[in-house]
């Protein structure tokens, strides 16, 4: 079966013109020939499948496929696999280590931070960008900051409050409290 | 969506890209922050041959206040730059329109001389450089020239960029007096096309109106230039009177056309009040000052 985004291929037939690039996904140096048309969210998705970076709108409104570049978010549908080459990507797969989640992460499961979970990798990715440049930020920081990612589930409150949680843990303090 | 083939060049130096874009003979395009070229790519609305990618270009992700107070932002700094700067006290207008563009992650990765070089009608920097009288520095095989902000978008999507210069620089000039301005947008939520936008920019000489420019985005089939219309504020203070003169100058500069966003008398009337409201906040912060 093939879909949509197979149809660019990240290793596509021998007479299309392809550039070597070395992407550092999730801590880990990835070597691939990639066809310079080829998106980064179609890159991570097919060819790495790392399929817990979504494509929704694929008209760079939406944010579900948001990812992290040299630490700042991005939109992965609105960035080209090729111009990733020696840089640093993070997805949803390298937020949480084998036995721990990231505080992000947490929040979301304690605070019932998704409904549907298509928005969730973006929004957590959006978050903790977020916390690292502003640790403590109110709640109208917080809404700023993921006013580029849309949820149809949640009405956003529960994210919010998801995002504060963890501000307040990763700053240690009790959330609970 | 995915976009037609084309050949990618990631050139490490300006004259190397320039060199490519000569030899593309019109045919290769630049891509800096890619957040307007790349959607246009994927729907092909553009199917260059060739693009450039000017991201590894070394000095090029800069903004920076000259001794003589003038602002100089170059070709690789990110609108999220520009939001989180403390650079910018002397240039309110760009200040308040930093936190406006497209949406947080999209201003992660877009350019401000990107987006005045695309001259979409909706695009919010065209409206400030247009209200702040900048200019544009442009180098080609032949060197760098220097183009003023009315003679630079010729229309919607087409500037006066030859097909073998890159827009190095944008520049916008220091306040004769003390610099004081605004920029307020309607949107149906984050990140959508305006429904309309103000940029306000005013020099003043206390509470004299020395030099008065502004632009509106959204409100027509171009960015408009309303600096004509709020020239009526020139030698004049910002009484409740004058403004309300300027704003209904302004508002009747606009070119707005009725659709799915609006009403062309709603939004020539959004066009009024945001001008009022801008010029009613710079005269109440004055007061307070004195």
């Amino acid at each position: 079966m093939t879909s949509l985004y197979d149809e660019v291929s990240p290793a596509p037939a021998a007479d299309v013109p392809t550039k070597r690039v070395t992407i550092n996904v999730n801590g880990e140096a990835r070597t691939v020939d990639v066809e310079p048309r080829l998106l980064l969210a179609h890159l991570l998705r097919q060819g790495l499948k790392l399929t817990g970076t979504h494509t929704g709108c694929d008209t760079t409104s939406c944010g579900t496929c948001t990812v992290l570049f040299d630490g700042r978010p991005v939109k992965s549908c609105t960035m080209l696999a090729v111009q990733a080459d020696g840089h640093e990507v993070e997805t949803v797969e390298g937020m949480s280590s084998a036995s721990e989640l990231h505080p992000v992460q947490e929040g979301f499961k304690q605070e019932h931070g998704l409904q549907c979970g298509y928005c969730t990798p973006g929004m957590m990715l959006a978050a903790k960008a977020l916390l690292e440049r502003n640790p403590d930020p109110t709640e109208d920081e917080v809404r700023w900051a993921l006013s580029g990612n849309l949820c149809r589930c949640t009405g956003y409150q529960n994210i919010v409050k998801s995002v504060l949680w963890a501000a307040q843990k990763m700053r240690g303090q009790n959330p609970e409290a | 969506m995915y976009p037609s083939r084309f050949a990618y060049d990631a050139p490490s130096s300006l004259e190397e890209a320039i060199a490519i874009l000569d030899a593309g003979g019109g045919e290769a395009k630049i891509l800096a922050g890619g957040q307007s070229l790349i959607p246009m790519l994927k729907l092909r609305f553009a199917a260059p041959e060739r693009l450039v990618d000017i991201n590894s270009l070394p000095g090029l992700d800069y903004h920076r206040v000259d001794p003589d107070g003038t602002l100089r932002i170059g070709a690789l700094c990110r609108h999220e730059d520009l939001e989180f700067s403390d650079k910018l006290d002397a240039f309110p207008t760009l200040a308040q329109a930093a936190a406006l563009v497209a949406d947080p992650i999209v201003r992660t990765r877009g350019t401000f001389v990107g987006s005045v070089c695309h001259a979409d009608p909706q695009g919010d920097w065209a409206a400030t450089m247009i209200a702040l009288d900048g200019s544009i520095v442009a180098q080609g095989p032949n060197g760098r020239r220097e183009i003023p902000m009315s003679d630079f978008v010729l229309g919607p999507f087409v500037n006066a960029l030859a097909y073998n210069e890159i827009a190095v620089e944008a520049v916008i000039p220091a306040a004769k007096g003390t610099a004081r301005g605004g920029y307020l947008k309607l949107e149906r939520r984050v990140g959508d096309f305006a429904t309309a936008s103000v940029a306000v920019a005013l020099d003043m000489d206390g509470d004299t109106v020395r030099r008065a420019g502004c632009a509106l985005a959204g409100v027509g089939g171009r960015t408009i230039d309303a600096n004509d219309a709020i020239s009526v504020l020139v030698g004049k203070t910002l009484t409740d009177e004058n403004i309300a003169a300027a704003a209904q100058a302004v508002a009747a500069a606009a070119e707005p056309r009725t659709d799915h966003r609006g009403s062309a008398d709603y939004k020539r009337h959004i066009v009024e009040t945001f001008v009022s409201r801008i010029l009613t906040n710079i005269s109440r912060s004055e007061q307070k000052a004195a």
